[in-house]
């Protein structure tokens, strides 16, 4: 198990690139939709790659999403701060806003095909870029983005340049966001499952030159995901996240030898091994509450293995068990329970 | 779009007019009634009846007689008028350009208040703009045009003169002079049209605003004028002008009707009385022109719609 490149060299004394401080979105209307969100913090280094995983439906899209105000017009952020570069992002206005957007913060989503205009060249889509932030006209704006095309691994750019979307497969629509995303040579990338949406063999190729680019850039990452490989393979720390809420945060190596969370554990536990034959399939047992239905303690309690009623029911505390650690359960916080990781030390 | 896609839509096209041009003559046979008997008034003998018969080639087997028509109707000859003895060609294009000028304005106005309304409305949803946009709309296509046509001409040409209320001039007798006869029936004709437009253009524009590829665009930092025009309007369009291409027959049908109210000699007024007459030749005449027209327009929609969406044009 590797940490993958970027080390936490820079830790502690900078000011993090990236500051989430308890980030809470509702769902107006009702009492009842409150929280989809709710007290999420957490920080990105400049360099640094950062993973917010869990399950379907925990926040983590919404998460991302709010760092640029690219919410559904339906939720809105209720509380907290997200301070990028030292200016927070929710309190600035528009036009700081804009300037954000695809410059120093570059973003890709999770379905290339739906993500892409269908009606403009690619080449365009990349150019927009450019022109928009650095003001170059449409001519010159191209010639960036047949450069851009090659770093980002496609061939014959200047001739790619004139494609539509629906004209490459999903591993090159891919590479193409990617390529419009760091168009303005951006400090961090936001990529919202940047791989979940492609054939295995494309998977690995696109974290490949994400890591190519977190090198050649010193590019900061964060990285929405709910594949535990991934995350070992390509971050420094990781976030999970159940329900809305923050269960643990951790460097990552450390996520799989000892987890502070029994959801982590669970999660871990969940993953299939592969070498060992005729193991049954560990799954964590009932399903994640849907939001407005959260429960008032834990959030994990009803499904949790290590459920103590009287402790459990109560809400659980953010806390710090380490400079770099933090733990959402009351137990582990406590010494009281003590979890094992799946890798063996 | 290639030129291989152009062509099998002009196939098309030709094979829709061909099969016009069978139901055209179908028409008269199937018709209650002797043509020749038409022609040859109430009291003719029956030898006049069949000698006009035999003129007509009535007489022949019906395929030797719809060959015969459909070569001359390949040449450009449609027959001459059973009443005025003059040539149903000729006629049809003396009446014609009110009609096609009144419809094609009747276009530019659908287009023009249509689509800005659905736009403005689309964009700001929930609005009250979008609200009264919602309203007219509705209103606009409950509103027969006979109706809107007669309200216009007591607004617009009675109760203030600024308008003429009856008439056609030829725009070779001064452009402003023209705007100011066709002003009134085209905006009655295309109004309609316009608040289907409208509502359809507000369904997709809202449509596209929920896509992923304007979040993309968002946060590339696109907003305002750029994203509207360049990441929502033309994806946005698509089916909008499919909309436009089956309103346009439907605009070649109610100009009859506001030819009518406005006191227009065009097509309308010849179509209608052509029908009363039983003037066959000229029946067909018209029947064939008004499906090169709608033929033509679709064709042309077509073509746009290939040029707005690229996956048309490669495939």
């Amino acid at each position: 198990m590797t940490a993958g490149p970027g080390q936490r060299s820079d830790a502690g004394a900078a000011e993090p690139l990236l500051a989430v401080k308890g980030l809470t979105i509702d769902l107006p209307g009702g009492a009842r939709q409150r929280g989809l969100v709710e007290d999420v913090t957490f920080e990105v280094r400049k360099g640094q790659a950062v993973a917010l995983i869990g399950e379907s439906g925990c926040g983590k899209s919404l998460t991302s999403m709010a760092i640029l105000g690219l919410l559904p017009a339906a939720v809105r952020v209720a509380a907290g701060s997200i301070h990028f570069d030292g200016v927070d992002l929710l309190t600035c206005n528009r036009k700081q806003l804009r300037k954000v957007r695809g410059g120093p913060v570059g973003m890709v989503f999770q379905e290339p095909m739906s993500s892409l205009n269908p009606t403009m060249t690619v080449g365009d889509q990349i150019a927009e870029v450019r022109r928009l932030h650095l003001g170059e006209r449409r001519s010159v704006a191209l010639k960036e983005a047949s450069k851009l095309l090659s770093r980002v691994g496609i061939p014959n750019a200047d001739r790619r340049l004139g494609s539509y979307p629906h004209e490459m497969s999903g591993g090159m629509q891919q590479r193409v966001m990617i390529a419009a995303a760091i168009a303005c040579d951006p400090k961090l990338l936001i990529a919202d499952e940047p791989t979940t949406a492609l054939d295995v063999t494309i998977q690995a190729e696109i974290l490949e030159l994400l890591r190519d680019l977190r090198r050649d850039l010193d590019l900061a990452v964060l990285l929405v995901t709910h594949d535990l490989g991934v995350v070992a393979d390509f971050c420094d720390d990781v976030v999970v996240m159940y329900a809305g809420h923050i269960a643990e945060r951790t460097p990552v190596d450390r996520l799989f030898y000892e987890p502070q969370h029994p959801y982590s554990s669970a999660l871990l536990a969940a993953v299939p091994q592969a070498g060992r034959a005729r193991t049954s399939l560990t799954v964590i047992p009932g399903r994640v509450p849907s939001a407005g239905h959260f429960p008032g303690g834990c959030r994990f309690e009803p499904r949790c293995a290590h459920s103590v009623e009287d402790v459990c029911r109560r809400p659980q505390a953010d806390t710090a068990i380490a400079d770099d650690r933090r733990t959402r359960c009351g137990r582990v916080a406590s010494g009281d329970l003590i979890l094992k990781g799946t890798v063996r030390g | 779009m290639s030129a291989g896609m152009v062509i099998r839509r002009l196939g098309g096209g030709l094979l829709v007019l061909w099969l016009v041009s069978i139901l055209t003559f179908l028409l008269v046979q199937l018709i209650p009634g002797d043509v020749a008997e038409v022609i040859a008034g109430e009291n003719a003998t029956v030898a006049e009846v069949s000698r006009i018969r035999i003129e007509l080639g009535l007489d022949k087997p019906i395929l030797e007689q719809y060959s015969s028509w459909f070569v001359g109707i390949l040449q450009g000859d449609l027959g001459d008028s059973l009443f005025t003895n003059r040539s149903v060609a000729d006629t049809i294009i003396e009446a014609a350009p009110p009609t096609v000028i009144i419809t094609l304005m009747a276009i530019v106005v659908a287009v023009v208040i249509g689509v800005t309304a659905g736009i403005v409305a689309g964009l700001t949803q929930g609005s009250w703009i979008d609200r009264s946009v919602s309203a007219l709309a509705t209103l606009g296509i409950a509103m027969p045009s006979f109706w809107l046509a007669m309200v216009l001409v007591s607004v617009f040409a009675l109760a203030n003169p600024w308008l003429p209320a009856t008439g056609y001039v030829d725009i070779r007798e001064g452009f402003g002079e023209w705007l100011s006869y066709v002003i009134l029936p085209s905006t009655a004709l295309g109004l309609a049209t316009a608040a289907e437009l409208a509502r359809h253009t507000r369904g997709c524009v809202a449509d596209v605003l929920t896509r992923p590829y304007v979040r993309t665009a968002r946060a590339r930092g696109a907003s305002g004028v750029w994203l509207v025009r360049r990441h929502i309007l033309r994806n946005a369009a698509i089916p909008v002008v499919t909309v436009l291409g089956l309103q346009a027959g439907r605009l070649l049908g109610g100009v009859i009707v506001v030819e009518a109210v406005f006191g227009i000699s065009g097509l309308g007024s010849l179509a209608i009385n052509s029908v009363l007459q039983r003037n066959y030749p000229m029946i067909q005449g018209y029947v064939l022109f008004s499906a090169v027209i709608v033929v033509a327009i679709n064709l042309i929609v077509d073509l746009a719609y290939g040029w707005i969406n690229p996956k048309v044009r490669t495939a």
